[in-house]
């Protein structure tokens, strides 16, 4: 069979344990599976042969969506390399980072107060892209040369900047909520 | 998520919001930050002659339970020496204002925030000492 429970993700889409994917492959490897493990085809199929069938399905499911962002992608790679990102009890981070983090949440707070809530919200958006993309540049570099530390640095920063965007996005839903009102 | 009364008290009426000058010697500042919820803190505490904190101000950017563990804290620390501010943990946080499990971590943050603006201030300390 082709789900193998002790590979890790990666190695479950036959994709080298790496940061950079090729999302292509990715897709059509879970697609692939998918079609494998469709319960159409255990329909005459032993209890055992279900239960297993579904359970692979649901760990293809997990894997797929764990390396199709790139955040959860470099966390897990972080995590397959016995680093561990501690974002509930490690609060140490670079004062020059929190500062400008302070910034971008005052940025956010005063947004919807502003004369073009929209284009206030995109201005921190594009800050918030460009951390992001620094972030992913840098944490390639750092995995590749096998930086661990630093590509842990990296991740715990990047995670700032995904929370802020879904932030900013919700915020849009509801600005765009009351004026549908 | 139902939040203790003692939340609430502290998230709509926050204690000692604002900032010192982070320049001044007897002023030490910690900043710290939560990957996990995106949360960040500052926390001044200003020392007076007698060694006791005088005076405290925060800065949270959270959820209302790092909110109100901040406000609380600056309460707290006022009128302690370092010592005793340095023996306040995460616990005596989170007990006062009977956070939930899954909002320990705000309290942490808090504990460590303190932690970080007294090393601020030491150093500062040693600094001018030297």
């Amino acid at each position: 069979m082709s789900v193998d429970f002790s590979n890790n993700h990666f190695e479950l889409f036959d994709l080298p344990v790496a940061f950079n994917v090729d999302d292509a492959k990715l897709t059509e490897r879970f697609q692939s599976l998918q079609r494998e493990l469709h319960p159409d085809r255990f329909a005459s199929a032993t209890a055992t042969e279900k239960r297993w069938s579904m359970q692979a399905a649901s760990l293809v499911n997990e894997a797929y969506q764990n390396l199709s962002k790139a955040l959860s992608r470099a966390t897990y790679l972080l995590g397959i390399n016995g680093i561990s990102v501690d974002e509930e009890t490690d609060t140490q981070m670079d004062p020059m980072f929190l500062m400008q983090q302070m910034e971008l949440r005052e940025a956010i707070g005063d947004a919807p107060e502003a004369a073009d809530p929209f284009s206030a919200l995109d201005k921190v958006r594009l800050e918030l892209n460009a951390g992001i993309e620094s972030c992913s540049e840098r944490f390639s570099a750092s995995a590749d040369s096998k930086d661990w530390p630093t590509a842990r640095t990296v991740v715990r920063e990047w995670q700032f900047f995904d929370k802020l965007k879904r932030e900013v996005k919700s915020i849009e839903a509801r600005l765009d909520a009351s004026l549908d009102e | 998520m139902a939040y203790s009364d003692k939340v609430l008290d502290h998230y709509e009426n926050p204690r000692n919001v604002g900032v010192l000058d982070k320049d001044d010697p007897s002023v030490g500042t910690g900043m710290v930050g939560a990957p996990a919820c995106g949360d960040v803190m500052r926390l001044q505490i200003k020392v007076g002659d007698d060694g006791r904190i005088e005076d405290a101000k925060f800065k949270t950017y959270g959820c209302g339970s790092a909110i109100a563990s901040s406000s609380l804290v600056t309460e707290m620390v006022k009128g302690k020496t370092l010592e005793e501010v340095e023996a306040i943990k995460n616990k005596d946080i989170s007990e006062e204002l009977a956070l939930p499990p899954v909002k320990i971590h705000c309290s942490v943050l808090a504990e460590d925030a303190i932690a970080a603006a007294i090393a601020d201030l030491k150093s500062k300390q040693t600094a001018k000492a030297s």
